[in-house]
């Protein structure tokens, strides 16, 4: 027979039995057992998980001390050595969704145990925690809480016992904002020419990929003083010492490389060459210069227009690189730069 | 214009004395193949075959291009024109296809821009080719070609192959002729007059340097847009000279079996009119961007077409060409669909795309091409993989010291196919 899955219930001062708004201020505490909503939890589960106990924060004292109180409570929740974490339903209630979603996110996190909690859509817990906690979509009152507590229910023992989920719509959690491949009813091909038609017909749709918003950087005025700056050099071209030290990769780049170039003026094409996989390598390999034009900064330097070159340059390969991984590249960059003093880059792309 | 297409359902490849077909069996003249594929060029070294069947504890790495084996047999021209046959117009009269089987070059032409085919366990379900009964030919060039004419021997010797064993099928009688009747936009008949008028926008990689397309034998690179019949295809008027990530690259087969054509001849006169296919290219500067996207909606309005299907080829640089030509053709009031895959990055959680426009409201997703996927060893390799680490979307470590591989799905041959030829796609979890 399975063993039953041992499962922890949080709450704030109000559903916890502790008291209303004037209670609110109150610290982590922990019960033994259900409480509350924990027992509709407990009916749901059967004999299939038990709730052992119930650990209850106050809302303000958690929004004023939030990592004293996710410290504090991960103790208590540690403490009962649960397979599983609930937490709410918070439904619309702002204060008690941060909660929820911090600490879901907090316990999986440092526990790696399952965790699952539920609001309403306009909870300000949402936008927050979405990606990093299980969210079901509630009713904005307690209205719906037996309607959440099945959901909550079904949705935590579909993860602790690791069943592959259908998706967002029918387990009825809020996207995580993750891409995930599954494979359709249909080739690509037919549900072009369906959708096509729909939306000819004026009939509902839904696209596949929702069109992405970008960042966009403001560009800076023009530097006036190039003579006395220190410029360093950047690429997605990929050109790395030859033998490509770091690995990085031809294609998704999960690296980036940082490359003295003290003392060096050209870039030998028995020295260097190119990681990138995306772009015929034939030229770059020929003359690295190509993609990183370090022999013509250089000579800019030698002949006063800039003040010096930064003595390393820093490379990657931009092809089919996520945007998150670029992201945290640039910022472990320019932490380099800014300390040294750089005032300008040239990031030449291929 | 009409073509029938006689299908010759191919059950099991052998080496054999000749090279015949006898009862659903091709039998293989392994030497004549080889030397057919060869074609006297003295720049290749050495040729060899092997035959990969589906369900087999085999994986086929680097694969450069998979081409089906096709022979004209009446009509104009012949197969694959311009390399193979002439430049006459093809896609009429009659041609024998050899279904169930296909050609697929294998050799390390860049190092990272071939691909992977499983013909069993996990990394089978990815691709199409593995439900094939594959002709894989290794081959080796000089060490003094350059990478260019590395790619094009490579391309002309699959090319040769496809076409020498097209015409064991010569004279047998197919299982199945489907017949494709292409009618001309002005005589649709009164019946399907009311239903939308559909056009296919065929974007072809055409970067240049080992990224290029081919159509009558001419890179696409130079080519403005044009109007191609769906038979034409049928008969390898397009051809793959590409050098890009695996999971989305078009094969020369998939170019024969475009299932955007296929389905949109099967549904016109039923839900739809289909009034022609744009052939684009996919050209790297703005200006090249430019001149072709405007260029092909002046076809797409020429053709009087209410919708659009789009597909493309590539990722990153060609998302700025999709996106261009999808704006452009809805600003001109004619709905578009357009099929891509996703560079969401191996967790999921970043852009898919480098370009974007508002107007993009229906988008096919056939799937994030970073996604992690784990392949057990395989009992054979055929080609060397230990080259997986070097593909793109392989790392360091990819590969296992029993032989397994863990790599981004990138490396499979066709999985995020972005004319739809697979069911993958993703979505928001």
């Amino acid at each position: 027979m399975e063993r039953k899955y041992r499962v922890v219930h949080y709450l704030n001062q109000f559903f916890g039995r502790i008291g209303g708004e004037d209670k609110a201020g109150t610290g982590p505490l922990g019960r033994e057992g259900a409480v509350g909503p924990g027992l509709l939890f407990q009916e749901f589960f059967g004999h299939d998980a038990e709730v052992v106990g119930t650990v209850i924060c106050g809302d303000n004292y958690f929004n004023e001390h939030p990592q004293e109180a996710k410290d504090k409570l991960l103790e208590f929740i540690k403490g009962y050595g649960p397979d599983i974490l609930l937490a709410g339903p918070a439904f619309n209630a702002g204060r008690y969704g941060i909660a929820c979603g911090a600490i879901c996110s907090h316990v999986s996190d440092q526990l790696g145990i399952t965790s699952v909690t539920g609001m309403f859509s306009e909870n300000a817990g949402v936008e927050l925690y979405r990606k990093s906690a299980y969210i079901i979509e509630t009713k904005a009152s307690l209205t719906g809480m037996k309607d959440a507590s099945g959901k909550m229910v079904t949705l935590a023992m579909k993860l602790a016992r690791g069943e592959r989920l259908i998706s967002p719509e029918e387990e009825g959690y809020i996207p995580k904002g993750v891409r995930m491949n599954y494979s359709a009813d249909k080739k690509g091909a037919a549900r072009a020419v369906d959708m096509l038609l729909k939306k000819l017909k004026g009939e509902p749709f839904t696209t596949e990929y929702c069109m992405p918003v970008f960042d966009r950087v403001e560009v800076l005025p023009p530097i006036d003083n190039l003579s006395e700056i220190t410029l360093a050099l950047i690429t997605s071209g990929g050109i790395v010492p030859r033998g490509n030290p770091d690995h990085i990769e031809a294609s998704s780049a999960k690296r980036y490389g940082k490359y003295d170039i003290q003392g060096v003026d050209q870039l030998r094409p028995d020295e260097y060459e190119t990681a990138h996989g995306g772009y015929d390598p034939t030229y770059a390999n020929e003359d690295p210069h190509r993609v990183l034009p370090l022999d013509v900064i250089r000579e800019m330097e030698q002949e006063g227009v800039i003040d010096r070159l930064y003595p390393y340059y820093y490379a990657t390969v931009g092809n089919g690189t996520s945007v998150a991984n670029a992201k945290e590249f640039a910022q472990k960059i320019v932490k380099d730069l800014i300390r040294d003093g750089v005032q300008a880059v040239i990031i030449s792309s291929t | 214009m009409t073509l029938e297409l006689g299908r010759i359902l191919i059950e099991e490849v052998k080496w054999g004395r000749k090279t015949l077909i006898k009862k659903r069996s091709l039998y293989i003249d392994r030497d004549e193949l080889i030397k057919k594929a060869q074609g006297g060029d003295t720049r290749i070294t050495s040729i060899t075959a092997e035959i990969a069947r589906p369900g087999e504890s085999t994986r086929i790495i680097p694969v450069k291009d998979v081409i089906e084996p096709r022979v004209k047999v009446e009509g104009r021209g012949g197969i694959f024109p311009g390399f193979i046959s002439g430049v006459e117009t093809v896609g009429s009269g009659r041609t024998h296809v050899l279904q169930g089987c296909s050609v697929v070059t294998v050799g390390q032409v860049v190092g990272f821009q071939e691909g992977m085919i499983d013909m069993n366990g996990p990394g089978a379900e990815y691709t199409s080719f593995s439900k094939l009964l594959n002709i894989a030919l290794i081959i080796d060039v000089a060490n003094n070609v350059s990478k260019h004419e590395h790619e094009e021997l490579l391309r002309l010797a699959g090319l040769r192959a496809a076409a020498y064993l097209g015409e064991a099928g010569r004279d047998v009688k197919p299982g199945r002729v489907d017949r494709f009747e292409f009618k001309r936009p002005s005589s649709i008949n009164e019946g399907s007059k009311d239903l939308p008028r559909i056009a296919y926008l065929y974007m072809l990689l055409s970067q240049g340097l080992l990224h290029d397309s081919y159509l009558y034998g001419q890179n696409v690179k130079n080519v403005l847009p044009t109007l191609l019949l769906p038979t034409e295809v049928m008969d390898g008027a397009v051809v793959s000279g590409n050098c890009v990530s695996a999971c989305d690259k078009n094969t020369t087969y998939h170019h024969q079996n475009n299932p955007i054509i296929e389905e949109l001849l099967m549904r016109d006169g039923v839900d739809l009119n289909f009034v022609g296919i744009i052939v684009s290219n996919t050209n790297i500067t703005l200006r090249d961007k430019q001149r072709s996207s405007d260029y092909a909606v002046k076809l797409v309005e020429l053709l009087g077409a209410d919708g659009v299907v789009i597909s493309k080829e590539g990722f990153g640089n060609p998302d700025a060409d999709v996106m261009m030509n999808c704006a452009k053709i809805e600003e001109k009031g004619i709905a578009t669909v357009m099929v891509t895959d996703e560079f969401a990055g191996i967790d999921g959680g970043s852009q898919s795309l480098a370009d974007s426009t508002p107007h993009a409201n229906a988008v096919i997703s056939v799937g994030n091409a970073n996604e992690l996927i784990s392949l057990p060893p395989m009992d054979k390799v055929i080609g060397d993989e230990r080259i997986i680490e070097k593909l793109a979307g392989g790392m360091s470590g990819s590969l296992s010291v029993e032989g397994g591989i863990t790599a981004e799905l990138q490396v499979i041959m066709g999985a995020t196919n972005e004319l739809g030829f697979e069911t993958l796609s993703s979505r928001e979890v």
